[in-house]
This record gives C-alpha cells, sequence and structure tokens, in this order.
C-alpha cells in the first residue's frame, strides 16, 4: 500500500511535468539561443553549458575515484588509515550541495580567481559527486572473484598487472554504473552550479565563461515566473534525461548480475 | 615501480578527506570572524536577521529547519519503512525488481523539479483547503518527505535483508504470523539500520535547498503553526549569496557553519548506528 503510494507519487511527478512540458518540445526548442531571458527560443546554450560542465565534472571525479576505490579494495589491508579514508568518504557523500556551492565560490571563484566558470562549476561538481563514484567502484573491485587475483598473480603478475589486465576488465560495468550515476548527480544538481558557474545565457566558448546548466535555467524560469511553458518545457527535457541515464545504469548494473550468476 | 603506483593510489584515495578538509578550513575561515564579531550566543540565539543594519540572528533559520526537517520525517519515516518492508519481506521477486529502482529514481529527479511541482500544485491546494500562505511548513514537509524517502527505503531494506534467515525461520515456527513476525522480530532487529537510514535521510532533509527554497515561502521569522511560511538555514544562504558583501557574506559563510556542524553530527551518528550489528 505504501510502497504503492511511493510509485503513485513518483509517476505522478513524472506525468505532470511531461504532460506541461512535451507540448511545448520542439526541434526549434532544442537547438535555439535562449531569447529574452528564456521568454523565448530555446535551451541550446544550456544543453551545452550541461555537457560541458558534466565533461570536466566527470574527467577529474571518474580517474580519481576509481583511484581511490583500487587502493581502498586492492592496494591495502584495513586498518586506521582506511578507516580514515572511509570516514573522509562518508561523511563527504553527506554534506549538503549548497555547502559544496559555497566552497566552490570561495576557492575556485574567488581565491583561484577562475571567476564565475564552466570550469569552476565542474570542479565543484567533481568533488560532489567523488563519493558516489568511489562507493560504487569499490563495491564492483569487490564482488571480483578473488581467484581472478589469485590466477592472474600466479602467472607471474604484478599487483598493477593484476589490477589493470584482470580485475578491472571484470569491475567494469559496475564502475561505469557508478560513473553514470554521477552524471545523473551533476545534471540534476543547480544549488552548486548557481553559485559557482553563474548563469550566463549566453553560449559558452571557453571552459572560463559563465554558463547556466538546464537545472538552473529551468529554476531562474520557474522562480522569477519568466515563462511557464518554457519552464515546463525545460524540466520535461531534463527528466527524459535523466530517465535514460538511470535506466541506462540500472540495466548495466541488471545484466552484469544476472550474467554472473549463469556463468 | 609498483610501490609508486601505490604511493600515488593512496594519494587519490586520500583526496576525499581533503576536499573535506578543505571544506572546513574555507567556510570556517570565512565564517567564524563574524560569528566572533557577533558573539556565538547572539549569532544562534538572535532573533532578528536584518543584514543591512547588521543584525545577524539565525535563530528563525534553525526552527524553520528543524521544522520542516521533523515534518518530513513525520511522514516520510512510516512510508519508508513500510515500503521496505514490504519490498524485502512481502513482495513477489519479480515486482521487486521493478519497485526498486522506481523508488530510487525519485532520488534521481531534480530537486527544483520536486520545488516547481509543489509552487504548481501542492501550495494552492493547501491555501484554499487549509489556510495560511500555501507556501508552507507543511508543504515544504510533504515534497521533503517524498525526496528522502529512497534514501530511507535502501538503507532500510539492507538492514531487513541483513537479518539471518533462522530469526525469521524461528518466529514462524512458533506458530507467529508473517505480521507478527515482521513486527515484533524482524524490526527490532534491523532497529539500528532502520534508524541510520532515517538518520541519513534527515541529513538529506536538512541539507536540501533548491526544493525548499521554492516552497517553503522564506519569511525571516519564527512561525507559529505547520501553515506558517518558514525560512531554513540551506535557504538562507542560497537567496542572499547572489548580492551578499562583506559582513553579509560572512554571515552567510557563518551559517554553513552551522549547517556543516548539523550534518556532521547526523552523518557520525548515523555511521555509528550502520556499523552496530542489532
Amino acid at each position: 500500500m505504501s510502497t504503492t503510494s511511493a510509485v503513485c507519487a513518483l509517476v505522478f511527478v513524472i506525468g505532470f511535468v511531461l504532460a506541461g512540458g512535451f507540448s511545448h518540445i520542439s526541434w526549434g526548442f532544442l537547438t535555439e539561443p535562449i531569447l529574452d531571458m528564456g521568454r523565448e527560443g530555446g535551451i541550446l546554450p544550456a544543453i551545452v553549458g550541461t555537457l560541458l560542465m558534466v565533461m570536466v565534472a566527470v574527467g577529474i571525479a571518474a580517474p580519481l575515484g576509481i583511484a581511490s576505490a583500487i587502493y581502498l579494495s586492492e592496494y591495502t589491508v584495513e586498518g586506521k588509515l582506511t578507516q580514515a579514508i572511509r570516514f573522509g568518504i562518508n561523511c563527504l557523500a553527506g554534506v549538503p550541495s549548497i555547502i559544496f556551492g559555497l566552497f566552490g565560490f570561495i576557492l575556485f571563484v574567488v581565491m583561484l580567481g577562475f571567476g564565475w566558470s564552466i570550469l569552476s562549476g565542474g570542479l565543484s561538481l567533481a568533488a560532489m559527486i567523488l563519493p558516489t563514484i568511489i562507493r560504487t567502484a569499490e563495491e564492483a573491485l569487490r564482488s571480483v572473484p578473488s581467484s581472478y587475483r589469485d590466477v592472474a598473480a600466479s602467472l607471474g603478475g604484478t599487483r598493477w598487472q593484476v589490477v589493470t589486465r584482470s580485475v578491472l576488465p571484470y569491475a567494469l560495468p559496475g564502475i561505469l554504473t557508478g560513473v553514470i550515476l554521477g552524471i545523473g548527480r551533476s545534471i540534476e544538481e543547480t544549488a552548486v552550479v548557481i553559485f559557482t558557474a553563474g548563469s550566463a545565457v549566453q553560449m559558452p566558448t571557453s571552459l572560463f565563461d559563465s554558463a547556466r546548466t538546464m537545472s538552473v535555467h529551468f529554476y531562474i524560469l520557474a522562480r522569477e515566473g519568466i515563462s511557464n511553458d518554457n519552464a515546463y518545457a525545460t524540466a520535461a527535457v531534463l527528466i527524459c534525461t535523466i530517465l535514460v541515464i538511470n535506466i541506462t545504469a540500472y540495466s548495466l548494473m541488471h545484466r552484469l548480475m544476472r550474467g554472473r550468476k549463469t556463468a | 615501480m609498483d610501490r609508486f603506483i601505490s604511493k600515488l593510489l593512496l594519494l587519490a584515495a586520500c583526496s576525499s578527506t581533503a576536499i573535506l578538509a578543505l571544506i572546513a578550513l574555507f567556510i570556517f575561515k570565512e565564517g567564524v570572524p563574524i560569528m566572533a564579531k557577533c558573539g556565538l550566543t547572539h549569532f544562534l540565539f538572535g532573533r532578528v536577521w536584518a543584514p543591512l543594519d547588521g543584525q545577524f540572528g539565525i535563530f528563525p533559520f534553525i526552527i524553520g529547519s528543524l521544522c520542516v526537517t521533523f515534518g518530513s520525517l513525520f511522514m516520510g519515516v512510516p512510508l519508508g519503512v513500510s515500503c521496505a518492508v514490504y519490498l524485502a519481506e512481502f513482495a513477489p521477486k519479480k515486482w521487486v525488481n521493478v519497485l526498486k529502482p522506481a523508488i530510487e529514481l525519485l532520488a534521481g529527479i531534480p530537486s527544483v523539479v520536486y520545488g516547481f511541482l509543489g509552487v504548481m500544485w501542492l501550495a494552492p491546494i493547501i491555501r484554499d483547503h487549509l489556510g495560511g500562505p500555501g507556501l508552507s511548513i507543511l508543504a515544504a514537509s510533504c515534497v521533503l518527505a517524498i525526496m528522502i524517502l529512497p534514501t530511507i527505503v535502501g538503507v532500510s531494506i539492507d538492514a531487513i535483508n541483513a537479518i539471518p534467515k533462522n530469526y525469521k525461520e524461528g518466529s514462524l515456527a512458533l506458530g507467529a504470523t508473517e505480521w507478527q513476525t515482521t513486527w515484533r522480530v524482524l524490526l527490532p532487529a534491523a532497529r539500528s539500520g532502520i534508524v541510520a537510514g532515517v538518520i541519513l535521510g534527515m541529513g538529506r532533509a536538512v541539507g536540501e535547498t533548491m526544493a525548499v527554497i521554492m516552497i517553503s515561502g522564506n519569511a525571516t521569522t519564527i512561525p507559529h503553526s505547520i501553515l506558517d511560511s518558514v525560512r531554513t538555514l540551506t535557504a538562507n544562504i542560497a537567496i542572499e549569496m547572489g548580492y551578499a558583501v562583506g559582513d553579509h557574506r560572512e554571515a552567510l559563510f557563518a551559517t554553513g557553519i552551522v549547517l556543516f556542524f548539523f550534518i556532521m553530527i547526523l552523518n557520525t551518528a548515523a555511521l555509528k548506528f550502520a556499523r552496530r550489528k542489532f
């Protein structure tokens, strides 16, 4: 009964937005610049801004996160040090996004002088999604049967060879799931981006330009009451993107599990 | 070579802790001076927030955050725990494979969309039927309850699944019904895990920003009923950050410190409960 109501809430949220938004989405809406603060035109700069910022965030957080996970699961034994590291990761996962926004603002925008830019936004987002990527990647690495490591090591592989040639390929789908979830988190985020990347409506031309993501664009449209139609349409695009991302991540994980069982 | 790689990976692994330390460092550096200037008690318990007159009392926002958070727990916890019990114990496997990701998807929906929905749909209903401005503690609590659902459900399901099978079998063998088993055996056994989930959900509710800004109305006074409008700590930072300078900006960072403390306490408590077994 309560589960039904939770699922109803989900269906309601998605249905409400899609019903309000789909009639306003057109090819032009996706490919035109933002005109008159969002009253007219499309959302192309917001789409580009989102893509660039996500690329920066994932480009930094993914290698760092995967390296952390490899260290935690392959290169060390549990002890005081790993406990401290894990505590840091868990706490970072709980830090609210607005705090990441403040942090990014003071460090990247003000102190390092990047200004309100895609770079500042991407770096702050990277800090935010790092715990997600580490946790999922570590779980994926731990699910690799130890026989994989033993066999590779018994063939004379160094630890690094064991990890890169034998363990990582097996854990790859799981790791990718984490990265995809990180992408999803970055796309839906508003508070971090609005403080670190600003909300310029122009098409960004470099990483040092200010830009808005779709979430920020939607927030501004909705909050300032600029255009309800365009707000609905932006929300619909946003929700569709999130749906695709989550379903991809989930089916990847699902396939991984099923493949393992039959193997 | 292997040594070198190991060191490199260790460095990467420390990055999260380093980021956490940096966050704390910067927020404290920016926020502590104004706290000292106003006096800590005056800052925490002052009832007047008038940045232009140099009056920085965040008491109304602390109350606001607490009201909204407990309101959401009041609705979200029963719903979340019963979802978890159903999914872990009663639901057919086929359904679980659909329902669980669906609930997880609730976490994926951008918070601004929840806020928008609250403004367009929920707030008018509350205004028309219960009175008040509509944008209120009640509206914010309802929306937050849905937003924290995935956290509570996810952690609780793990906790229930971690209970050894013989607990349940023993209870059933003694002639207890499914319901008695769930209520008297499974829930008490999974208690610490469920509490951890609730605390994590609480952390999410305290930290949520964008949805709350849109639907809580943002009045800077202390609320008298759940139909009153409030402003939370997070909302205070987000609303005024855009134009704040000098002392005002420092006061917002100081608000961030208070928030940071709240979250750290909640996180540590959750970790403690999560580690405890039964």
